[in-house]
C-alpha cells in the first residue's frame, strides 16, 4: 500500500500545475470557511463581552432588547427616563453594592455622551475582568471636563486640552448645540472593541449644566446662564436614562431584580446584561448562519473542481493504469491510487488554507480592529474549526470514491489492454 | 521432459454468457525455458489468451494451470498476486509511467511483489545496481539517458526499459505482447536477441506474440491462434 501511496504522489506531481491550481482552490474555499467560522465565534464573543461584571441593567420599562440596545450600544434613545429619587433610593437597597448612573442624550459629532460618575471607570467591566483603561490623561473632575472613547480621539484628531462643545440629541446634522459650555477634554481611553470606544464621557453634573437654562427639550427663551455661574447651582440631575447595578452576592440576583421590576412608585425594568446579549445575538444568528452556508457552499465548489480535474485526469491516465495492472497491482490498488490523490489534494489544500488564513489574520487585524472594531484572535484553532478541518479532509477524501470507482471499474474492463 | 509452464486442456472463454465463444483451446503447453512464438491476428484470441495466462480473466471451462497453479482456484486478488510474483510484460507500446525515471519504471514490479524483491535481495547488489545491470545488458548504459524522462526516449530504447522491467526479479514466465512492432527491423532483430540472451541467463520462458511471421524462424516453436484456436472469430 505504501508504494500505491508513494506512486499516487509521483503521479500528482507529475501533474502539478492542475494540481496546484485545485489546491488553491481547496485553499481559498477552506481559509473562508475557516475565516468566516472565526470571525463568527470572535464576534460572537466581543459581542458578549461588551459589558461585563455589571449584574443588572436597569431602565425605565420597555423591553430589555431595547434596553440594552439604547443603554450600552447607544442606538436608539430611552423612551422614559428614572427619576434621580427612585435612583437614590435603589441604590440604597441592602443587596446592592454600587451602581452607575447613565444619562444619555448629548452628542458630539454624531458620537453620544455619557453623561455619569467615576464609577463607571471603576465598575464598567469587558472582555470578563478588565476595565477601561486611559491612554492619556485622567477621568474626569470637575463640570466642565470630558473623556474621549478611542475612536472618538482618533478620528476626531482631538488631544488633552481641546476644547469641544456639545449638542443636544443624536445625530449630525441641525442639532442645537451647547456652545455657550465648551467641555475641556482631561481624558482619552484605550481602545476596547465596545461601544465605549465611540462615546464621550461627562460627569452627571456636566449635562444637567448644559440643561440649566433649557425646559423640555429647547432653550428656554431669554433664560441665558454661563457657565461660570451654572457651576454655583445646584447640578443634581433630575432623571437619569439607566443605570448599571453590581451585587454585594450574585446570589441574588433574581431577587434584586424582581424587587426593581415591582418597585412601586416607578415603573422600571432590570435585565441581566449577559442573557439579554445573548438573546439580541440570536436575531443575528440568521445572518451569521447564512454566512456560514455561503462558505460551505464555496468549499463543495472547491471539491467539485477536484473532482473534475480527477475525472478529467482518469482518461488520460487509463495507460497507466493498465501497465500497473500488468505488474500485478490490484483494481483495489488502483482505486486506492485514485482516492489517495483526492485525500493528498484536499489535505494539501487544507494545510495550505490554514497558512492563508492565518497569514490573513495577522496581516489584516490592525486594519480590522480600527476599521470595523473586530479582534480576531491568532489562537490556536478550536474544537469547532479542526471539526471543520476534519469534515473538508474526509469530503475531499469521499468525493474521491467517484473516480476511483470509476478507475476500479475502468481497470476491470479494461484489463492488460492498453487503450490510448 | 522438462516442467511445463503453461498447460491449458479444453480451454474456452466468453465475454458475456449469451455471446459466442472468444476462445476455445484443446489443448496448449508451454515448457519452461521454451522459447515460443506465438503468431495471431488482431481478432484471434490472442489478447483473451494472454489475459487468460495473466489472471485478469479466469476460463469459463476447462483447464489452465500456469507454473503447476490452477488459476480457476485463486481468487481475483491472489491471480493479481501470482501476476506480480511470476508474470513479467512487455507491451507494444506505451510501457512506462511517464512521470517515474527509467530506473523507477524498471524497479516498479518490485514494489509490487515481495518474492521478486527477494530475488534481486538474493544477488550480492542492492536494487538500483540490478536495474542499472539489466539496462546495461539491454544496451542502455548512458547515464545521462538514464536521467532523462522516459518520454523523451525512443520508442527503441522504451521498449528496452520495458524489457528490462519485465525481467527485474527474473519471473518465471515472461508475456512480449508485439513488442518489437513499433520498431525498425534492425532494432526488431537487436531486440529480439537480447530479450533470448536475457532469458536464458534467468531461465525465463518467454511468450512472444507478434502477427510478424518473419521474425518466428529463431523461436524453439512456432505456434499460429488460429490452429489453437477453434473458436470462431469475428469481434473479438
Amino acid at each position: 500500500m505504501m508504494a500505491v501511496l508513494q506512486l499516487a504522489w509521483k503521479s500528482l506531481l507529475n501533474r502539478r500545475f492542475t494540481a496546484l491550481i485545485t489546491i488553491f482552490t481547496i485553499a481559498l474555499s477552506v481559509a473562508l470557511l475557516l475565516g468566516i467560522e472565526r470571525l463568527r465565534h470572535d464576534a460572537r464573543q466581543g459581542f458578549a463581552n461588551t459589558i461585563s461584571g455589571t449584574d443588572l441593567l436597569v431602565g425605565a420599562r420597555s423591553g430589555p432588547t431595547q434596553l440594552l440596545l439604547y443603554s450600552v450600544f447607544h442606538i436608539g434613545n430611552a423612551t422614559n427616563n428614572i427619576s434621580w429619587k427612585t435612583y437614590k433610593e435603589l441604590s440604597q437597597h441592602r443587596k446592592i453594592a454600587w451602581t452607575v448612573p447613565i444619562s444619555l442624550g448629548d452628542s458630539h459629532a454624531g458620537y453620544r455622551v455619557i453623561g455619569t460618575t467615576q464609577g463607571f471607570y471603576e465598575h464598567y467591566r469587558y472582555a470578563g475582568k478588565r476595565n477601561l483603561a486611559f491612554a492619556q490623561g485622567r477621568p474626569f473632575k470637575d463640570v466642565f471636563d470630558v473623556v474621549l472613547g478611542s475612536e472618538v480621539a482618533k478620528k476626531l484628531e482631538y488631544r488633552i486640552g481641546d476644547e469641544i462643545t456639545l449638542a443636544h440629541g443624536a445625530g449630525k446634522v441641525n442639532l442645537i448645540k451647547h456652545d455657550d459650555k465648551p467641555f475641556r477634554v482631561v481624558g482619552i481611553l484605550g481602545p476596547s472593541g465596545t461601544p465605549v470606544d465611540r462615546s464621550l464621557q461627562v460627569h452627571l453634573h456636566g449635562i444637567e449644566a448644559i440643561h440649566k437654562d433649557w425646559f423640555a427639550g429647547s432653550p428656554i427663551p431669554g433664560v441665558r446662564f454661563d457657565a461660570e455661574r451654572v457651576r454655583n447651582m445646584d447640578l443634581t440631575p433630575k432623571t437619569i436614562t439607566a443605570f448599571l447595578v453590581g451585587l454585594k452576592s450574585r446570589i441574588a440576583t433574581f431577587r434584586v431584580q424582581r424587587d426593581i421590576n415591582e418597585f412601586a412608585t416607578e415603573p422600571l425594568l432590570a435585565i441581566l446584561p449577559g442573557a439579554a446579549l445573548a438573546e439580541l445575538w440570536e436575531m443575528m444568528a440568521v445572518a451569521e448562519n447564512a454566512l456560514l452556508v455561503i462558505s460551505v457552499m464555496v468549499v463543495v465548489v472547491g471539491l467539485t473542481g477536484m473532482l473534475t480535474v480527477l475525472l478529467t485526469s482518469l482518461n488520460e491516465r487509463r495507460r497507466e493504469m493498465a501497465i500497473l495492472r500488468s505488474l500485478g497491482a490490484r483494481p483495489g490498488q488502483v482505486f486506492a491510487l485514485v482516492i489517495g490523490e483526492a485525500s493528498a489534494i484536499s489535505l494539501i489544500g487544507l494545510l495550505a488554507g490554514i497558512l492563508l488564513l492565518y497569514l490573513g489574520i495577522a496581516g489584516l487585524r490592525p486594519w480590522l480592529e480600527t476599521e470595523f472594531n473586530l479582534f480576531i484572535s491568532l489562537g490556536l484553532p478550536s474544537h469547532r474549526e479542526l471539526g471543520l478541518m476534519l469534515l473538508v479532509w474526509l469530503s475531499g477524501t469521499l468525493i474521491g470514491l467517484i473516480p476511483a470507482q470509476r478507475a476500479y471499474r475502468n481497470s476491470l474492463a479494461d484489463g492488460l489492454t492498453i487503450r490510448v | 521432459m522438462s516442467q511445463a509452464v503453461v498447460e491449458a486442456h479444453k480451454l474456452t472463454f466468453r465475454w458475456q454468457p449469451d455471446h459466442a465463444d472468444v476462445l476455445n483451446i484443446e489443448d496448449l503447453r508451454v515448457d519452461s525455458g521454451e522459447k515460443l512464438f506465438l503468431v495471431g491476428h488482431s481478432g484471434s484470441g490472442k489478447s483473451t489468451l494472454l489475459s487468460l495466462l495473466a489472471g485478469v480473466i479466469v476460463p469459463q471451462t476447462g483447464r489452465l494451470s500456469v507454473l503447476g497453479q490452477d488459476m480457476h482456484k485463486l481468487r481475483s486478488a491472489q491471480r493479481d498476486h501470482f501476476r506480480a510474483d511470476h508474470v513479467g510484460f512487455i507491451f507494444q507500446m506505451f510501457n512506462l509511467i511517464p512521470y517515474l525515471s527509467v530506473v523507477d519504471n524498471v524497479l516498479l514490479p518490485l514494489r509490487f511483489s515481495s518474492s521478486r524483491r527477494q530475488h534481486v535481495a538474493a544477488l550480492d547488489h542492492d536494487e538500483h545496481l540490478e536495474a542499472r545491470r539489466l539496462l546495461d545488458h539491454l544496451g542502455l548504459n548512458d547515464p545521462a539517458l538514464l536521467e532523462r524522462p522516459v518520454t523523451e526516449l525512443s520508442v527503441g530504447q522504451q521498449q528496452r526499459v520495458a524489457a528490462a522491467r519485465s525481467l527485474i526479479g527474473a519471473p518465471q514466465l515472461l508475456i512480449a505482447d508485439e513488442p518489437t512492432s513499433a520498431l525498425d527491423p534492425h532494432h526488431r532483430q537487436t531486440f529480439i536477441e537480447l530479450l533470448f540472451r536475457e532469458c536464458e541467463e534467468q531461465g525465463s520462458t518467454l511468450l512472444f506474440v507478434s502477427h510478424d511471421h518473419s521474425l518466428g524462424q529463431r523461436f524453439d516453436r512456432q505456434l499460429d491462434m488460429a490452429d489453437i484456436n477453434t473458436a470462431t472469430q469475428e469481434d473479438q
